[in-house]
């Protein structure tokens, strides 16, 4: 099995990957980082967007193998330590999320959104958001803490 | 997902080289087609070649022309200015497609080569022509509301899933291909095969060969352009009925016109009966009368009828949209 190194959070991780090992199996599998989450695992749903190197992606659909040399960003490197991300403190006060499956997924496609800066009026926002499904139909607090994120970050 | 080779060659000819000698393989650039249907089951290379470190990535533009490279990404394409600024109907068809993840991953390459949505082709227990040759079509009768009515044949109707390759057909984009026998150039309307008898012959990408690059002459009808997609949902959901309009005008009478059509067609469907019929024509009767000309020969389904006339009204809507641009 070849081993490589994954550069996820800041962080080096040495990891043995078989070549049909998807970057969100080698996340959640093999190095632990169960913050992404497997919703749909076809790329349908947006439950397991991470960045790689500020770009959102499907870590479902791409394999980790062709990772080697990318900055990836799951919702666990957000921030520093315990602390939230601006994004996730407007989540809690617009209360974005029912059962939060979905939320780690909206809360990284957003980061996303922001670092494309394109999405500014309520009608892009949720545009731009229309990649990540939340079954709990919790759409209009998810826009309501996208758009003071946008808002605040200045974008 | 079974099990498979990885090889990661750094440049074109090692990449051609690699394919070339190495048996059942096939290449990997953005994925999100390749490994979907590997985890469908429907395709099982026993080695991917990760094109993704070739020098595929830039966009060039020049006096005539402006070139994509393969590898450049749906996202970065619709975004370009020389794109936006003399193709609006492409940047715009590009962002109606998928989701702002999916097009971050996809390739402008990968996009004209992708398989069709069909249900049945996705499912390996169902019976599906173009998967399995001589299996049946179980679409015919089953759930076909969103399968093709133009360019169907007895084998297969199913709908050709691509925004951005109908807005390549109407630019009259050219694929640049490498191969074995060197390089070519192909336009990519030609480069697409009708499902005829054949429907697991989706296009004219011989073995071992690699897209590396689309071409788009510039054009007055292709600056003065719109995509319309017409969907069961606002975002996010494959076209029912596309439509990528271009038109030029001479005083008030059209002196050009592209019209490509997607979500009807079992390929990008560039209909260029209804272009002549504009030419020379003023006023929004003549809108009307391409619409006509362009679904002629549609043949409905029981359940995709509705498609003819939505695509006759959307075509309308396109045109009018462009002239009052």
């Amino acid at each position: 099995m070849p081993q490589m190194q994954l550069k996820i959070n800041g962080s080096k991780h040495d990891v043995d990957l078989e070549p049909n090992v998807t970057l969100l199996d080698a996340l959640r599998e093999r190095l632990g980082l169960v913050g992404t989450k497997k919703g749909c695992d076809y790329g349908q749903c947006g439950a397991c967007t991470v960045l790689i190197d500020g770009q959102r992606v499907l870590s479902c659909l791409t394999l980790a193998m062709m990772h080697r040399d990318a900055e990836i960003t799951t919702i666990e490197g957000i921030a520093p330590n315990d602390s939230l991300h601006p994004l996730q403190q407007a989540f809690i006060e617009h209360d974005a999320f029912q059962c939060g499956f979905c939320t780690p997924g909206q809360i990284v496609s957003a980061l996303g959104l922001i670092n494309e800066g394109q999405a500014h009026t309520d009608g892009e926002i949720r545009e731009a958001m229309s990649g990540n499904l939340c079954r709990c139909g919790a759409y209009s607090n998810i826009l309501a803490a996208v758009r003071q994120e946008v808002r605040r970050a200045g974008v | 997902m079974q099990a498979f080779d990885l090889l990661q060659p750094s440049n074109t000819r090692e990449a051609l080289a690699l394919i070339a000698k190495t048996k059942d393989a096939a290449f990997i650039a953005g994925g999100t087609n390749v490994v979907d249907l590997m985890k469908c089951g429907v395709t099982s290379p026993s080695t991917l070649i990760d094109i993704t470190h070739l020098p595929l990535g830039a966009i060039e533009a020049s006096a005539k022309r402006i070139r994509i490279g393969a590898l450049v990404s749906n996202s970065d394409a619709a975004h370009h200015s020389a794109v936006l600024e003399h193709f609006p109907m492409l940047s715009q068809a590009l962002l109606a497609g998928a989701s702002p993840q999916l097009r971050n991953m996809a390739t402008v390459g990968g996009n004209v080569l992708q398989r069709t949505r069909c249900g049945y082709f996705r499912d390996p227990a169902a019976a599906c022509n173009k998967r399995h040759k001589g299996d049946g079509c179980d679409a015919f009768e089953g759930v076909h509301r969103a399968h093709a009515v133009l360019g169907t044949s007895d084998a297969c109707i199913a709908t050709h899933p691509s925004d951005a390759a109908v807005a390549l057909v109407a630019l009259d984009a050219v694929v640049e291909l490498e191969g074995p026998a060197g390089t070519r150039q192909v336009s990519l309307e030609e480069f697409y095969s009708l499902p005829g008898e054949t429907p697991w012959i989706e296009n004219d990408l011989k073995p071992g060969e690699l897209i590396v690059a689309i071409d788009i002459p510039l054009g007055r009808a292709h600056r003065h352009s719109t995509y319309l997609k017409v969907r069961d949902r606002a975002s996010y959901e494959f076209a029912l009925v596309s439509v990528a309009a271009g038109l030029d005008f001479d005083g008030d009478r059209i002196s050009a016109a592209r019209i490509a059509l997607g979500g009807v067609g079992t390929i990008p469907w560039r209909v260029r009966g209804a272009e002549e019929a504009l030419v020379g024509t003023s006023g929004d009767a003549a809108y009307q009368k391409a619409a006509e000309i362009a679904m002629t020969h549609a043949i409905p389904r029981r359940d995709n009828a509705f498609k003819i006339e939505l695509a006759k009204r959307a075509i309308v809507r396109a045109l009018e949209t462009v002239r009052l641009g």
